[in-house]
């Protein structure tokens, strides 16, 4: 990668902001705009480091002349373009879905962002009834595409609840807080590792983040690049010492620093983020701004940390 | 990329299936040269190998799968992803023939609950099993099945009973697709003789490219070519010929942005997914008039420069795809087809690609996906298709009546076409007319007919009953009440009147319908069909559902009224902010029903 930009200086836009002139460079999405001028817009499927995919529309604003609300995240600039972030239209439909995505999902550890923005935007999900039961392991993997899955008792909120899958020694997988973000498919394809080793499956609510034939990890196409960890933004994928400490109760960022360093294991030179408790490394991330890995490692990078260390599998 | 397939092996019937699409494995020192794009490209085979496999096998096992990755360089987590996003697959073991039955709205009302029911209480008997299914597309001729028969054809059969299920499913089965020429126009001959779209059908061998000459077949080509590619446009620019997929949208602007791209190739795509509820008239017209189809498509690829096109026809139309299918390959012999299309010099020829279970594939973006081997999500636009559609190439798609509505046009002239229907909504328009009607199937009306001449033309309310409530535009349109029948149907009137014509449904219900349990069923339709990309249409039609089970059911959260409101958050966020027209439809039918009727106002329906 070359250090000095090599792409033609690129021409700039005006529009509107919620009546404010804004200049953006060409190619710029409606988002940057709203960065630009401080405007706080919420965001859970977009990352910085991966193609939008524009699917959870919780970023949504009002544009003039357009029939539906578009996602901030991806629609780019177009000159004269006149935006709202702040209409009861927008203020709704951020609403709600926060209130959909919080009723059928666990979003308990999703960035402190996102909760401040349930607060802001008043969502209440439960006002869809009391969460259905966790399923059977292995359920909603066998749900199949057109045929009817209904709600038992329609005064509970379906949910994608279901047992934590944990078939490697590495990470676990806990789709039950799954946003369905398409996030760690990117990663693990076309935007990062190329592996394919995940991809979406089945139809409608009962999509899912799926091997192929929902085998388990390690017979599927995975190189446990930990790329899909690094980009999940609920917790869904988790190193395996953060889910262990987690269940002993012994999790604490407080406690935790984090170092920044340079992968020892080869000459590409990939930024680490050694995230330490009580004086033992409990995971690895790598910065997203980073020009060498934007933000994913491989394999080695990512769990070759243990000679640093010994991590007993029973830390408490 | 390096492809990680899965140990399993296929069976040697599974590979013979796979191979017989597409060809006997190439030997390995061939396999080594091909890569980068040329293995890419093949991805767009996913969808008719899976086909292939599942038609012999019943099934799509672990071992057929992992060939179909290996000999078209997928991956086999996308390849599951893909398969299991359709109806139509199983990647589990199942018995080799499974009978669809339809037990949606038009059906359940005629004759598809009862079905269902005896089809319970037989309990299965191994060789076969059968599953409720959405509208086949067969309304008129309600109750509906589709037998889905792995090793023979499949058959798609109406006015079902019992008997009807296991004469399908018998061992020694030797039944049919029924085709019946269900538009009863055409037994009028004078009415006959004043019909554009429909005047062919059952009178012109469907199977004779002959006997379509020479009832003035291929006379709209010859004339588009007497007047080139632009002249061609500005005939049916001027004809003002709007879409009848759904979204009206001007044809002859949609040809023309695809025409003047410098982007090569150009794509043109005859959307034949027909999964509407309701609708039933693009079967029809592929049914018993399938040339009319080929030559229309060859006369848009011709205005727009496309050297190719594809049918994508809906997977439970068995013989809609075998007639369009012969007519290709006739059209292809008669040299309409192929290099030289009429030896004029310009080179053109049809794929047809079959469905396989998916309301969503008749959105024209998850359509392209379809296609392209992937998953059936829609693309949030822009880009709109005619600068990046099919493979990322400028691609004209239209609805099959959209089609062949430009034979017509060439036919009679541009101003000749507007002759008839109104100023904005010109020439005529196909309706289908089911449920409580005494004289079900397509009809051809000029646009400006009222609601209730419609209705009148197939003879009224079944029975002298009176009637109660129409589905107008399919489940996407919206309920309306007897005070509507006046309402004219025409894209203006239409958008006026905050009603839809959507893709020419009209379902008619007799005072003794229970209207809730219709509002149930399209509810349910909705959360089944939805692709479940975005939150709104994801998580809100199962909300919606369940809302609507606890209205029911009397046993709400809160008060009716605070359930009636938690309905419309939900519908305005799914009409807002989802990416696609189904989630932003999701909610329309269920709120005309409520607010028209006053479902759950107590003193409701
Ligand atoms: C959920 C959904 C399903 C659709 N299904 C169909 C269909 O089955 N056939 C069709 O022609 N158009 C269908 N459409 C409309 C297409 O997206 C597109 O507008 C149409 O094919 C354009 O053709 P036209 O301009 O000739 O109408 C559907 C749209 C949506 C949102
Ligand atoms: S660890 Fe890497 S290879 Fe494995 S699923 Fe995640 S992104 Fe894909
Ligand atoms: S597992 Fe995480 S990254 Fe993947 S789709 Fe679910 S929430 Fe998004
Ligand atoms: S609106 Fe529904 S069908 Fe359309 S993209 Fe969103 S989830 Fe898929
Ligand atoms: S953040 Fe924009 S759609 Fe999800
Ligand atoms: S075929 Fe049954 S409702 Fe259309």
């Amino acid at each position: 990668m070359s250090a000095v930009p090599v792409a033609p200086p690129r021409r700039l836009l005006d529009a509107e902001v919620d009546g404010v002139v804004v200049r953006v460079p060409e190619g710029a999405t409606i988002l940057d705009a709203c960065r630009d001028q401080g405007i706080d817009t919420p965001t859970m499927c977009y990352a910085d480091n991966l193609t939008p995919i524009n699917a959870c529309r919780v970023c949504v604003v009002e544009v003039e002349g357009a029939r539906t609300l578009v996602p901030a995240c991806s629609r780019t600039v177009e000159a004269g373009m006149k935006i709202r972030t702040d209409t009861d239209r927008v203020r709704h439909s951020r609403r709600l879905v926060m209130e959909l995505l919080g009723s059928s999902v666990d979003t308990s550890l999703a960035s402190s962002d996102w909760h401040r923005w349930q607060d802001e935007y008043a969502a209440a999900p439960d006002r869809f009834g009391a969460p259905t039961d966790p399923m059977e392991a292995g359920e909603r993997d066998r749900r199949w595409a057109g045929h009817h899955h209904g709600s038992p008792d329609p005064s509970r909120a379906e949910t994608v609840s279901q047992p934590v899958k944990v078939d490697n020694e590495l990470y676990v997988r806990d789709y039950g807080r799954c946003v369905l973000c398409y996030k760690c498919v990117e990663a693990c394809g076309t935007d990062a590792q190329h592996t394919f080793a995940i991809a979406v499956a089945g139809r409608g609510f009962d999509a899912r983040i799926s091997t192929e034939y929902a085998v388990p990890l390690d017979v599927s196409a995975c190189v446990y690049c930990g790329n899909c960890i690094g980009v999940c933004p609920t917790g869904a994928l988790m190193f395996s010492s953060e889910h262990d400490m987690r269940a002993a109760g012994t999790w604490d960022e407080d406690r935790q620093t984090v170092t920044n360093t340079i992968c020892p294991y080869c000459g590409v030179g990939c930024e680490l983020e050694l995230h330490v408790q009580d004086n033992a490394i409990v995971k690895v991330t790598s910065p997203t701004d980073n020009d060498v890995t934007s933000g994913h490692l491989c394999i080695k990078g990512r769990f070759g940390f243990q000679y640093v260390q010994r991590r007993k599998k029973d830390r408490t | 990329m390096d492809l990680h397939l899965m140990t399993a092996r296929p069976t040697d019937e599974e590979r013979r299936a796979v191979d017989g699409l597409l060809g006997p494995e190439p030997a390995m020192n061939d396999r080594v040269v091909r890569g980068g794009h040329e293995t890419r490209a093949d991805r767009t085979l996913l969808l008719p190998a899976l086909h292939a496999l599942h038609a012999a096998e019943g099934w799509i096992s672990e071992g057929g799968l992992n060939y179909i990755c290996e000999r078209l360089t997928v991956p086999p987590a996308e390849a599951y992803g893909v398969a299991t996003f359709y109806a139509m697959f199983s990647v589990q073991p199942q018995p080799k023939t499974v009978v669809h039955v339809c037990d949606d709205i038009a059906c359940r009302i005629q004759g598809g609950n009862a079905l269902v029911a005896e089809l319970e209480a037989l309990g299965a008997d191994g060789d076969w099993t059968w599953t409720r299914s959405p509208c086949l597309g067969m309304c008129e001729q309600a109750p509906a099945i589709f037998a889905q028969r792995a090793g023979r054809p499949d058959v798609s059969l109406g006015e079902a009973t019992v008997a009807t299920v296991r004469a399908a499913v018998a061992p020694d089965s030797t039944v049919t697709c029924a085709g019946g020429v269900t538009a009863p126009q055409v037994w009028d001959p004078v009415v006959r003789a004043g019909l554009r779209l429909l005047r062919r059908l059952g009178e012109v061998d469907p199977s004779s490219i002959d006997a379509y000459r020479a009832a003035g077949g291929y006379a709209a080509l010859r004339r588009a070519i007497d007047l080139g590619s632009e002249g061609t446009i500005r005939e049916i620019t001027d004809a003002t010929l709007l879409g009848r997929g759904g979204a009206a949208f001007p044809t002859g602007v949609k040809w023309k942005a695809v025409a003047e791209q410098s982007a090569r190739p150009h794509f043109v795509i005859c959307n034949a997914d027909e999964s509407e509820p309701g609708t039933f008239k693009d079967r029809l017209v592929m049914e018993l008039d399938p040339f009319s189809v080929v030559e229309a498509l060859t006369i848009a690829g011709y205005a727009t420069g496309a050297e190719r096109g594809y049918v994508y026809i809906r997977g439970e139309y068995p013989l809609a795809t075998e007639r369009l299918e012969r007519a290709v390959a006739e059209a292809r012999v008669h040299g309409y087809l192929g290099d030289d299309v009429m030896e004029h010099g310009f080179r053109f020829d049809i794929e047809l690609r079959r469905g396989a279970g998916a309301y969503i594939c008749g959105e024209e973006t998850a359509l392209f996906n379809s296609l392209e081997g992937k998953r059936g999500e829609p693309r949030n636009k822009p880009p709109f298709p005619v600068t990046s559609g099919v493979f990322g190439k400028p691609t004209a798609i239209n609805n099959v009546e959209t089609l062949i509505n430009v034979l017509p046009i060439l036919e009679l002239g541009a101003q000749g076409y507007s002759s008839v229907g109104t100023e904005d909504s010109t020439g005529t328009r196909l309706f289908c007319l089911s449920g409580h009607v005494e004289r079900p199937g397509v009809y051809e009306h000029p646009h400006g007919v009222t609601l209730g001449d419609a209705i009148v033309s197939a003879g009224g309310v079944r029975g002298g009953k009176r009637l109660k409530a129409v589905l107008l535009g399919g489940a996407a349109g919206g309920f309306v009440g007897p005070d509507r029948l006046d309402a004219r149907l025409t894209f203006e009137d239409a958008r006026a009147g905050g009603y839809t014509l959507g893709s020419g449904v009209i379902m008619v219900f007799d005072e003794d319908t229970d209207l809730v349990d219709l509002v149930l069923r399209i509810a349910r339709f909705f959360r089944d069909e939805s692709c479940g990309q975005c939150v709104p249409c994801r998580v809100g039609t199962v909300r919606q559902e369940e809302a609507l089970l606890r209205l029911v059911s009397g046993r709400t959260l809160g008060t009716r009224a605070d359930e009636l409101a938690l309905l419309e958050d939900v519908a305005d966020v799914m009409r807002d902010a989802s990416i696609c027209g189904l989630g932003q439809t999701a909610a329309a039918a269920v709120g005309s029903a409520i607010s028209t009727f006053g479902l759950f106002d107590g003193s409701g329906a």
